[in-house]
């Protein structure tokens, strides 16, 4: 354990020396990020100019599944794209060879090795977002709704990380077939406006087929107090049966692996 | 599992066969590859087996696709065996337990390791703390290597800065911070100049006299072998059809030397049809093949018979002979 968090002090510290190498690219990474984010802020805006509703959300909670939104979106830039965009490079070069042959987890290399600095201040205004209009709805912020909501987040982003390695180890069949950012990004932005928006049937896909209801919508209920005990339990198994499916199905990809030739 | 105390490495009628589909050219073929897609099994290594002892530097032999880089990878535990079984220090590769990984190294050629935007100082950190090694140990081990490898500044050097010679030397820096003692080498020398080969190779000779490590070695450059490994193993079209020391393999490929005479004065090629084949005759220069049961005879023959001014004996070049072994396509 001491061993693996040392790593990973490691490998994110040398993250960051690399990316400061290209001081200007880090800027652009800054600016591009600010772009994004006032952009859909502003779409929302749209939504909400002639006093119209989003669902049955209003527009201080439409704004709360927003702030979930950037927070889910800034941690993707942080972890999960940098690392699993990689896997796809790795197996094409052939250097996934070294990862395999280290002493540690090779899922835990592949998913935790780099680490861009660029998506943390996504991840910091997305909070901000989130409590801040959390508040203006004029509900009371209790320990407890707080901590679902937290709770919630993390089962979010681990079903969004599982289904992305999921598919991000495929490559080891089919190398370049997949562009596994692209499905998972629309994923994640389907999610930027509350599930009740949507009509029905792409209500219920979004909730039991593609989980897109457990990244935004229930973690912003959950800070709003709306959310139901069960679907926390319900989300925590959902969580794990995805988390323990990606990590079956790399061991099960890893005995495929005829590795790049020389 | 092992009868031998020194024997250290198993292998035990290793096969890997790999299923490939066929397609045709064209978007027929195209059609076809899609909704009705003929896989077959090519065999890469057939039935394989051999011993190395603990301390040998083996070198593997064999043309491109031969299955060199196959037979290395099911050894260090990339590819899982089609059929057959390998042993390394009594463990089953392709498990790949953290003991097992601890012992080996692999280093390629043409794959790199180090963080191409930082200096390999960055990349060495992260590895020893992988492997759980202390920073004092850490700092210890570099500089240990970093001198036998005449490693200096470049290791603070962004790798991209790094020329490919002094890159290899921090790759093989990194691959042996943890004092591996299998080391799975395939075409550490690729690419390099002559100058940097030949460091290369003397580092591992020193480093596998120093520590007792096992080397494994796969190159395409004859020089790396001939200076490195006294025992070979050649693998063609993935069967294996010589295992044993290098000056046999050249024996009984080649069982004759080379003759180089220097005349004072020009000859016709009738004269010299007696003393051997003929291999060149240009002037006063004249080479011969002479078998190597009647060398001495023949060549105390060629200095009474002629006016030599130089004479040389040498075995032909060994990559000339392997060359056209794997050509001719001959088993033993």
């Amino acid at each position: 354990m001491k061993r693996y968090l040392k790593t990973i002090k490691l490998f994110w510290s040398t993250a960051f020396a690399a990316q400061l190498e290209y001081q200007l690219n880090f800027l652009i990474e800054l600016l591009a990020m600010l772009g994004t984010l006032s952009g859909s802020i502003f779409i929302l805006s749209l939504f909400f100019s002639d006093g119209r509703q989003l669902g049955d959300w209003s527009w201080e909670a439409a704004l709360v599944i927003q702030g979930v939104y950037t927070f889910l979106d800034g941690l993707t830039n942080t972890l999960l794209r940098p690392n699993l965009t990689e896997i796809v490079n790795y197996v094409r070069e052939g250097t996934l060879d070294y990862v395999l042959l280290k002493p540690i987890d090779s899922q835990f290399w592949l998913s935790i090795k780099k680490f861009s600095f660029a998506g943390i201040p996504e991840i910091i205004l997305g909070l901000g977002i989130v409590f801040w209009s959390a508040i203006r709805t004029g509900i009371n912020l209790s320990i407890y709704n707080t901590l679902a909501f937290f709770v919630s987040l993390f089962i979010g982003f681990v079903i969004l990380y599982s289904i992305w390695f999921l598919i991000a180890a495929s490559s080891i069949w089919f190398v370049k077939t997949w562009n596994a950012t692209e499905v998972l990004r629309a994923l994640l932005a389907a999610g930027r406006y509350p599930i009740t928006a949507y009509p029905v049937i792409l209500r219920f896909i979004f909730t039991l087929l593609l989980p897109v209801a457990f990244l935004t919508t229930f973690p912003a209920e959950a800070v709003l107090g709306e959310l139901k005990f069960f679907i926390i339990l319900f989300g925590l198994a959902l969580s794990t049966f995805f988390f323990v499916l990606s990590r079956q199905f790399w061991i099960y990809a890893l005995k495929h692996y005829t590795s790049a030739s020389s | 599992m092992q009868d031998n105390p020194r024997e250290l490495i198993r292998v035990d009628h290793l096969s890997k066969f790999y299923r490939v589909a066929d397609k045709q050219p064209g978007f027929r073929g195209t059609l076809s590859h899609f909704f009705n897609r003929r896989t077959y099994n090519v065999p890469a290594v057939t039935d394989i087996s051999f011993n190395i002892f603990a301390g040998e530097i083996v070198g593997f032999l064999g043309a491109n696709g031969a299955g060199k880089t196959t037979l290395l990878k099911m050894m260090c535990g990339l590819i899982h065996p089609s059929n057959g079984f390998v042993d390394v220090g009594g463990f089953l590769p392709q498990r790949r337990q953290t003991a097992f990984l601890k012992k080996i190294t692999l280093v390629m050629g043409q794959k790199q390791q180090l963080i191409w935007d930082l200096p390999p100082m960055d990349s060495l950190y992260v590895n020893a703390a992988v492997y759980g090694l202390s920073d004092e140990v850490t700092r210890k081990r570099i500089n240990e290597l970093a001198d036998m490898l005449e490693l200096g500044e470049e290791l603070t050097r962004p790798v991209r800065k790094l020329s490919l010679g002094q890159r290899m030397k921090s790759e093989l820096l990194a691959a042996l911070l943890h004092h591996p003692s299998v080391l799975f080498l395939d075409e550490p020398t690729l690419g390099l100049d002559v100058n940097a080969q030949a460091r290369v190779r003397s580092f591992l000779a020193e480093y596998n006299k120093r520590t007792g490590a096992t080397i494994i070695l796969t190159s395409h450059y004859m020089a790396d072998i001939t200076a490195l490994c006294p025992r070979v193993i050649c693998i063609h079209n993935g069967s294996l059809f010589y295992d044993g020391d290098l000056d046999s393999l050249a024996n009984s490929l080649a069982p004759s030397k080379e003759v180089r005479v220097e005349l004072k004065k020009s000859y016709s090629p009738d004269q010299f049809v007696n003393y051997g084949e003929i291999q060149e005759l240009n002037d006063r220069f004249v080479c011969l093949l002479v078998s190597r049961t009647k060398l001495t005879q023949v060549v105390s023959k060629l200095l009474s018979d002629f006016s030599v001014i130089d004479l040389e004996i040498s075995d032909p070049p060994i990559d000339k002979l392997i060359g056209d072994l794997f050509l001719k396509g001959v088993v033993r």
